[in-house]
């Protein structure tokens, strides 16, 4: 049986575009609001990313931090990110979620008992940003037993030889980090070496699905738009973060940059 | 199954960790983002061949010896070992070591791999001030272009390490994330390399992060109990039957560099006392994980002890001393507790300043807060302990850099 993952990348594939993935952080700014904007956002997003935040995230940049902080503080818990991610799926069954984090808060509340919850909430797939090839070896194994994707992430610094291991042991999706960087940098590397280097990655396995991710806002998504799906979160936590400051509906306003984002690759 | 931990004999500490990085199975390892896994790598590689280089090895020797000034004194307290009565007291005066601190012995080894890999940037995290200092003069020594990340709260406290900095040429980048303070500096140092990688060497400032920084730290310390064993066949014809070597604990980069060459010793002989920061005495705050029983869990690329809270964020800390101010410590320091051949307690910051005065009242010394931790914990048990124990404190750091704090605490100066 395929992989609701696998089911949204096809669909996308089918209309001829990559695949959308959305991020947000879990709670952020409440934990109502943050399942509103999910449930908006998802009319156009094809997956979305849910990060559970931590305080000391050694690989995001301010916009995500700021989010995570301002969750933090306003009390989320691991427990309610999975009651986000469930309350999502009620009215959204068919949009995969996929949880981002680090690795102590899995650690902390038990890998074994963290994936239970995962299956319980309905969440598609996982990525954990400092658990690394090998050393997430058998907790990818463990999440692929428990019917969770582990997404595995490769970088501009992956070698190759270490890039088919990765591909081997990869499930149905693959993260390309586009630049060095930590999330929400400026695009710093031309849009035609992440889609060469995009391509390698795509040629050792054809039936991988794999995303871009890092540096993309509405002004670069267009020109990636020949991958098979491409991540777009800091430019969300932006907005946020800016409708916050501006009292404005923070909802409307993230649904609305998403939409774009969407029609720039239709 | 319970895995039992054990040290093993002949092999220096930093050496005894498994395939994937971890002491006694489970301290250290390598928690990085895939992007840093390449770097982490090539410094693995090229440590590894530049140890065991006998060209390298004469520069470093070298350097410590006419850079840094190894090596240090170690001094009887005669003054206040009479004052206390008991066991006698004595010093290992680190902190004459050029810029006044232990952090000068990995800054240069960093600085000298950093050119032996052809990079041109160096960068580093500082609590204290100090390895942002000692960073910043290997960095102007070799040639380099220097940036100290530095939490906005330590830089206003730290003004002096801060002014050296900048007159040594580096740029200090203050991280007003979180609590503004050591925790949040390595944070944002890690995110300025997985973002510049490609021509940057990263220093990380103590016995902390990714098992490689923890090992390059660990050998560059170690320097320090290399002087002391040769100091102390030298005083007492031969290693003495009863020492406590009495060090404060942050990261624990001076702990591991003054016990390292101790450590197969039977503790009954040699005992290995670390120091954390209790904070101040009516505060819930410390940073003490390894006395306060914090939990194992992951913070800047290693796990460890870590004062967490049930969900795994990372806690706020307090302490009067910026270079202990720190949630986590060194995963060697983590083995050594829990294979029992260390014991750690703490400090309290009103203990450490009492021991601040005490030691300048009785003696021509000037430790810093950091060592005034560690003069605490002598000063409690010395009058405890019989005139043939030979307690030895290291006195990793000066003073001079915690004037303001001095003075708004004790009045003086």
């Amino acid at each position: 049986m395929s992989s609701l993952l696998n089911k949204a990348f096809l669909n996308a594939k089918k209309e001829n575009r990559p695949a959308l993935l959305t991020y947000t952080v879990a709670g952020d700014n409440t934990k109502k609001k943050s399942l509103e904007i999910l449930n908006s956002i998802s009319d156009y997003a094809d997956i979305c990313e849910l990060g559970f935040p931590h305080n000391t995230p050694i690989a995001d940049g301010g916009q995500i931090q700021t989010s995570a902080y301002r969750a933090i503080k306003n009390g989320i818990k691991i427990n309610d990110v999975f009651s986000i991610a469930k309350n999502f799926k009620k009215s959204k069954k068919n949009t995969p979620i996929i949880l981002m984090g680090y690795y102590n808060m899995i650690f902390q509340y038990n890998e074994n008992k963290f994936l239970d919850r995962c299956k319980k909430s309905k969440v598609d797939g996982l990525i954990v940003v400092d658990l690394p090839y090998p050393e997430n070896k058998s907790f990818a194994s463990k999440c692929k037993k428990k019917g969770v994707n582990f997404i595995q992430l490769v970088s501009p610094t992956t070698s190759q030889i270490r890039l088919k291991k990765i591909i081997k042991d990869s499930h149905d999706m693959v993260y390309y980090i586009s630049m060095l960087s930590t999330t929400g940098g400026k695009l710093k590397v031309s849009p035609k070496k992440i889609l060469e280097r995009y391509k390698k990655i795509k040629n050792q396995n054809k039936s991988k699905n794999v995303v871009i991710g890092f540096g993309i806002t509405e002004k670069t998504i267009k020109s990636l738009k020949k991958a098979d799906g491409l991540v777009v979160g800091s430019a969300i936590c932006k907005e946020i973060s800016k409708s916050i400051e501006r009292r404005q509906n923070t909802v409307t306003n993230v649904t609305n940059i998403v939409k774009r984002l969407r029609n720039k690759i239709q | 199954m319970k895995l039992k931990m054990k040290l093993k004999k002949g092999i220096p500490l930093i050496d005894q960790h498994d395939q994937q990085g971890f002491w006694g199975g489970k301290f250290g390892g390598s928690f990085i983002p895939e992007t840093l896994k390449k770097p982490v790598e090539d410094l693995t590689k090229e440590f590894k061949k530049l140890r065991n280089n006998k060209a390298f090895l004469k520069k470093r020797d070298y350097y410590f010896k006419n850079y840094i000034g190894s090596p240090t004194s170690f001094v009887k307290l005669e003054n206040l070992s009479n004052h206390l009565g008991g066991a006698q007291i004595w010093a290992k005066v680190v902190s004459e070591a050029n810029g006044g601190a232990h952090k000068i012995y990995n800054a240069t080894v960093h600085a000298l791999i950093c050119k032996a890999m052809g990079k041109k940037y160096i960068v580093g995290d500082t609590g204290a001030g100090y390895a942002g200092k000692m960073l910043s003069m290997a960095a102007k020594k070799f040639g380099l272009k220097c940036k100290i990340f530095m939490g906005a709260k330590d830089i206003k406290r730290q003004k002096p390490n801060c002014d050296a900095m900048r007159k040594n040429g580096a740029e200090i980048v203050p991280v007003y994330s979180g609590s503004q303070t050591l925790v949040d500096a390595v944070s944002e140092c890690m995110r300025y390399w997985v973002s510049n990688c490609d021509n940057t060497h990263m220093c990380v400032g103590s016995t902390v992060g990714p098992n490689i920084f923890v090992k390059i730290c660990g050998w560059s310390t170690a320097q320090i109990s290399r002087e002391l064993r040769t100091q102390l066949k030298k005083e007492f014809k031969k290693i003495p039957n009863k020492i406590k070597l009495i060090n404060c604990v942050g990261g624990g980069s001076s702990a591991y560099g003054f016990w390292s060459e101790f450590i197969d010793f039977d503790k009954k002989q040699i005992e290995l006392i670390g120091v954390e920061a209790g904070g101040p005495k009516k505060s819930k705050l410390h940073a003490a994980p390894l006395s306060r029983n914090a939990k194992v869990g992951i913070l800047h690329g290693a796990a460890s002890y870590v004062c967490q809270n049930n969900e795994g964020q990372i806690n706020d800390t307090e302490s009067i001393s910026a270079g202990l101010d720190y949630p986590g410590v060194s995963p060697i320091h983590c083995f050594l507790k829990d294979t029992k051949r260390a014991r750690y307690t703490y400090a309290t910051d009103e203990d450490a300043l009492n021991a601040h005065v005490m030691v300048t009242k009785f003696e021509k010394l000037n430790p810093s807060l950091e060592p005034s931790h560690a003069f605490a914990e002598a000063i409690k048990i010395a009058p405890k302990l019989s005139k043939d124990t030979i307690i030895i404190v290291n006195s990793c750091g000066d003073a001079k850099k915690d004037r303001d704090i001095l003075r708004e605490r004790l009045g003086k100066h």
